[in-house]
């Protein structure tokens, strides 16, 4: 799917507003649990229930919540833990540049949207054909895994030592698989993606154990890099 | 700095990072380079988290069998055009039994 065809491809269409929401409810519900997996880690590492929650309301992006509470366990610096928590959002500043004109928001409408910005409404917001289906996913996602994230964190943190392993019922896979479902579209449908996606995968595993965890898929954008000096192409 | 301080920081630091990219002025967003950039960009750090999501473990890689053989169920899944739900149940579902029978 390109910017053009977003352009193009506006009118009313029942059936990929549907699927949209399809799509959006079940990453929403599916990455939703995950914030089980980030309530229990957030306690165990020192936070306290409503920390988790705040956090988890206020942040909402799932790196970066991991990053803190991680420090926060660690016992690292408070300040430097903060400020690289923050930097690994950085990917959620590209998001929005590419989302502002699919979406097409302006004032409080702007503010709120904003706060949703993240990786699974991105994947399903591009993951839809024409610009209706983008933003009907993106709030249908944005929505449902709001809801679920912030549940979960509650669940998760308040729970912390009942919970059992989350991985013994395979939900480590769900992120990764509903990952894989949404860009599915794109790998199928050109090899300059295919190129993009396996160098930036190469690239995020190589600096993997180099550097701290989030800052190798930040990294990874570099991968995206030739297309500022190509001028052939278009996907 | 107290534990709060850092989580309320955190809060607004990433919101202000996810407004930033939308409030990108146009006359940057309409370059055709920096379309070409940003459209690329999706893919590009969604499959590096994939990645990274299924081979690392904090900062160590790590082969687990279980779970690569989950997220390649999805990919077959995929491939056999199956609808977004069952490939998320099969991938979990792979994992899970695999991990039962002491992978």
């Amino acid at each position: 799917m390109s910017v053009i065809e977003d352009e193009e491809v506006d009118a009313p269409d029942g059936g990929a507003r549907r699927a949209a929401v399809r799509d959006g409810v079940g990453v929403g519900i599916a990455v939703g649990v995950s914030g089980l997996a980030f309530g229990a880690a957030a306690v165990t590492a020192g936070l306290t229930v409503a920390q988790a929650c705040v956090l988890s309301l206020l942040a909402f992006t799932g790196a970066s919540q991991f990053a803190l509470a991680g420090v926060v366990g660690g016992g690292g610096g408070l300040v430097a833990g903060s400020l690289g928590a923050v930097l690994l959002g950085g990917r959620n500043a590209l998001y929005g540049m590419r989302l502002a004109d699919t979406l097409g928001v302006r004032g409080w409408r702007r503010l709120l949207t904003a706060h949703v910005v993240i990786d699974e409404t991105t994947a399903v917001a591009t993951a839809q054909r024409g610009r209706a289906a983008a933003r009907t996913g993106f709030y249908a996602t944005a929505v449902s895994l709001y809801l679920a994230w912030n549940a979960t964190t509650l669940l998760g943190a308040a729970g912390a030592a009942r919970l059992g392993d989350p991985d013994v019922v395979g939900l480590d896979v769900l992120g990764p698989a509903a990952f894989l479902g949404l860009v599915w579209p794109r790998l199928t449908s050109g090899a300059s993606q295919v190129r993009v996606a396996v160098a930036a995968a190469v690239i995020a595993i190589a600096a993997t154990p180099l550097l701290p965890p989030g800052v190798p898929v930040m990294l990874a954008a570099v991968a995206a890099l030739p297309a500022l000096i190509t001028r052939t192409e278009r996907s | 700095m107290s534990t709060w301080i850092a989580v309320i920081a955190t809060g607004l630091g990433c919101y202000a990072l996810k407004l930033g990219g939308l409030v990108t002025p146009r006359r940057v967003l309409d370059d055709p380079r920096v379309r070409r950039f940003t459209e690329l960009v999706p893919v590009a750090l969604l499959t590096a988290l994939i990645a990274v999501q299924a081979l690392a473990d904090g900062r160590n890689l790590e082969f687990d069998a279980a779970r690569l053989a989950g997220l390649g169920t999805a990919a077959v899944a995929l491939a056999l055009r199956a609808p977004f739900l069952v490939v998320l149940v099969v991938a979990a579902g792979v994992a899970a039994g695999l991990r039962l029978l002491g992978l």
